[in-house]
């Protein structure tokens, strides 16, 4: 590692594109450039079979079939299609149901589309969470009692790390009969997921798990069949639930980075969750006060979201521009307001401008983790002198 | 290696598309505020810069989208929201499945908009689509002029440039459009990004939402690496590939072909070529065989390769199932004709003999 590269620590924002990812990808950008939907010709034809081998290997990280995976062009646009679509699809075919259901905590699309729902006359309701960043299945039962159409809970929170409870969450949506999305951008490829626990729709962000930005996919059950209007129309494409030309290298990118992250999700975090556990230690022993938010188990091995006893974020950020962290989500683009996930957790103003974001990944070194350490600890003492 | 001659469904990835691509793989997500965010953010407002520039519109203009179908789409909502909507006859499926209720602007024979049509269509406020150029035919509509008909009735424009982009010079404000679609692989640079521009006055309407990005106008993370490449590719000089489809051509109507909207002005790279009594799909399978790339119509509705609609509203007749598109790519070489040619010859005395 050069000296004066950055040291990247915010792979909840986005993660580099694993090696292997990208020389999965060369060459359908290069030789193989065939539209995979011209069937007629045998450039076309490689196309679309690396297509289908991408779904496969997509379908197999979650346990699902590869039919059920419509490719898009990212989490966000997978979170749209899955909740505006039910929704709409709902509507269209005389449902009397208008109440959608989500969690303050989530991802700000998800958040968004619920809003977009409630001007088309739908009933959107925000649960909040525990302390800790979890959903109290007592307050989803009662939001439950209305006849609902749809919840929405993420499994892995992209702020706090807290991995929601989809085992204890979903028999209540289940047994009300609505139908259940879960935003996965943040949980595929590092913890273990299996729509067999009950999932109707899933969103995978391919950025996220070492893969390319712009594509993404929309996990669809079959049976029984979770029915979701398209966003929009076209060529057809993705059997009518996205139309628009499939690009190829990304998918195939896609896939290959699920397939690395299936085969070596246990050997990933087990390490990554080693270089958290030596970060938090160090920045423990040398600042007093500080303190983990979200909850201390249930989280994922590379976040750590943690609020400092005296300095702000802003500034442990200006005085070392070479580590990459973070305030909060990225997608705010530089907005510097409070954020709302923490708020969620209870924290006030003055807590959430002390907390930085940091997110550990497949390609952070113990020497990493050490210098950053020392660079947090060193900033903090500025304040004590 | 076929030789390959669809670049309407694909254009090959230019050089310079490429290197900007793999210099965008390593930067981090552009809406980051630490050194790699800045240098991904960087890298998008480059890229946004080079479709402003080429077009010229002000960078602020310029949403980038995951392709021309997402473009189209978000055009039609942003803009056609409570209008009527009215579509050229041979638009692409990207327009015409957005706007299933859409009235529809006659084309003539060589497949140019009627003109004299469109006023009566626009007794009440309107969005007009019409593409720059035909994705099958390469036919090139009368943008200004239709423009000029739109402002005189206070309708809006909309123009899907994704065929036209990168082979000849694309002026927003020269064309008069309200919007105009772009798509990333089909100038020469990767799938995966397209782009929106827009005139100054519409009102913020997204069709994904969350997050902010794009100014609002697009929720989600930018594919920034399709982004550099769309951008670099913008950037390309035009090649001009019609003397090339010209001897195409003439070789193609020696061996009995019908060339249609030949008598328009049209793409340089691209030619629609009918051999009459000979279905297309026959024909296509017949190149594919002798090593040759060519499509029956669009990419899209492929696999279940029906009548072209483009040809029938031409009032091609029983042609319009007897067309195949060739669509030369950027980086055509002469062999690539010849052997075009070599092909095509000898099938389409064989395939009319057993025709006839």
């Amino acid at each position: 590692m050069l000296p004066n590269r950055p040291i990247y620590l915010d792979n909840q924002a986005t993660t580099p594109c694993d090696p292997r990812v990208l020389q999965a990808m060369l060459p359908w950008f290069t030789e193989q450039f065939g539209n995979p939907h011209s069937a007629e010709h045998v450039m076309g034809r490689s196309a679309e079979a690396a297509v289908e081998t991408a779904r496969a290997q997509i379908a197999a990280l979650i346990g699902a079939e590869a039919r059920e995976i419509v490719l898009t062009s990212g989490a966000t646009e997978s979170n749209n299609i899955a909740i505006k679509g039910a929704a709409r699809h709902a509507r269209r075919v005389g449902d009397a149901r208008r109440r959608v259901i989500t969690v303050a905590t989530e991802h700000k699309c998800v958040l968004e589309s619920v809003a977009d729902l409630a001007e088309d006359g739908f009933d959107p309701i925000v649960l909040p969470v525990r302390r800790d960043g979890t959903l109290d299945p007592d307050t989803l039962r009662t939001a439950l009692a209305e006849p609902t159409l749809l919840v929405s809970v993420m499994a892995v929170n992209n702020e706090t790390g807290v991995i929601q409870d989809l085992a204890d969450i979903i028999p209540l949506v289940k047994a009300a009969g609505a139908l259940f999305h879960t935003d996965a951008a943040q949980a595929a490829g590092k913890i273990p997921l299996d729509v067999a626990l009950g999932i109707d729709l899933l969103s995978i962000s391919g950025h996220k798990l070492y893969g390319p930005k712009g594509v993404g996919a929309l996990y669809v059950r079959r049976r029984p069949r979770a029915r979701v209007a398209a966003l929009f129309s076209g060529g057809n494409q993705e059997r009518g639930l996205r139309s628009g030309t499939l690009p190829t290298p990304l998918v195939v990118g896609l896939g290959e980075a699920c397939r690395i992250a299936a085969a070596e999700m246990a050997d990933d975090t087990a390490r990554i969750a080693a270089l958290r556990d030596r970060l938090w230690a160090q920045l423990t022993r040398d600042i007093p006060g500080l303190v983990l938010n979200g909850h201390p188990t249930q989280r994922l091995a590379g976040n750590l979201n943690l609020t400092f006893p005296a300095r702000s974020a802003a500034d442990l950020m200006g005085e070392n521009p070479e580590i990459c962290v973070s305030t909060g989500s990225a997608c705010s683009s530089a907005a510097v307001e409070p954020s709302y996930v923490l708020r969620a957790l209870g924290l006030d103003d003055t807590q959430a401008s002390r907390t930085l974001r940091i997110g550990i990944g497949r390609f952070t070194s113990a020497a990493e983790i050490d210098t950053a350490a020392r660079a947090f600890a060193a900033s903090h003492a500025l304040q004590q002198a | 290696m076929s030789v390959y001659l669809d670049a309407n469904a694909s254009e090959p990835l230019r050089p310079e598309a490429r290197a900007a691509m793999l210099a965008a793989t390593e930067a981090g997500n552009p809406s980051s505020i630490h050194a790699a965010g800045r240098a991904a953010r960087r890298l998008l407002e480059t890229a946004r810069e080079a479709v402003a520039q080429h077009c010229g519109v002000r960078p602020a203009q310029v949403v980038f989208t995951s392709g021309g179908t997402e473009a189209d789409a978000l055009a039609l909502h942003a803009l056609g929201h409570g209008r009527r909507i009215v579509i050229g006859a041979t638009e692409h499926d990207a327009i015409r499945a957005a706007a299933p209720m859409a009235d529809i602007l006659p084309v003539d024979a060589e497949g140019v908009v009627r003109l004299e049509a469109l006023p009566a269509l626009l007794d009440r406020p309107a969005l007009v689509c019409v593409m720059l150029a035909n994705n099958e035919t390469g036919t090139l509509q009368p943008i200004p002029a239709i423009a000029e008909i739109c402002r005189a009735h206070g309708a809006r424009l909309h123009v899907d440039a994704a065929q036209a982009a990168g082979r000849m010079a694309v002026d927003f404000a020269a064309l008069g459009a309200d919007s105009l679609a772009l798509s990333g692989h089909k100038l020469g640079g990767p799938p995966g990004a397209g782009a929106l521009l827009l005139a100054e006055h519409v009102p913020l309407a997204p069709l994904i939402t969350g997050g902010g990005q794009e100014r609002g106008w697009r929720g989600g993370t930018p594919p920034l690496p399709a982004i550099a490449g769309l951008g670099a590719a913008m950037l390309c000089p035009h090649t001009d590939l019609a003397r090339l489809r010209d001897r195409l051509e003439h070789a193609a109507r020696h061996a009995g072909a019908v060339v249609l909207g030949a008598g328009a002005p049209r793409l340089g790279n691209t030619t629609s070529l009918a051999l009459p009594g000979v279905a297309a799909q026959t024909q296509v399978m017949s190149l594919d065989l002798a090593g040759i790339a060519v499509s029956a119509g669009a990419a899209c509705s492929s696999g279940k390769v029906a009548r072209s609609h483009v040809l029938d509203a031409m009032g091609a007749g029983a042609l319009a199932g007897q067309a195949i598109r060739v669509s030369l790519p950027w980086n055509v070489a002469d062999a690539d004709i010849d052997a075009f040619i070599a092909a095509y010859q000898p099938m389409a005395a064989r395939l009319s003999r057993s025709a006839a």
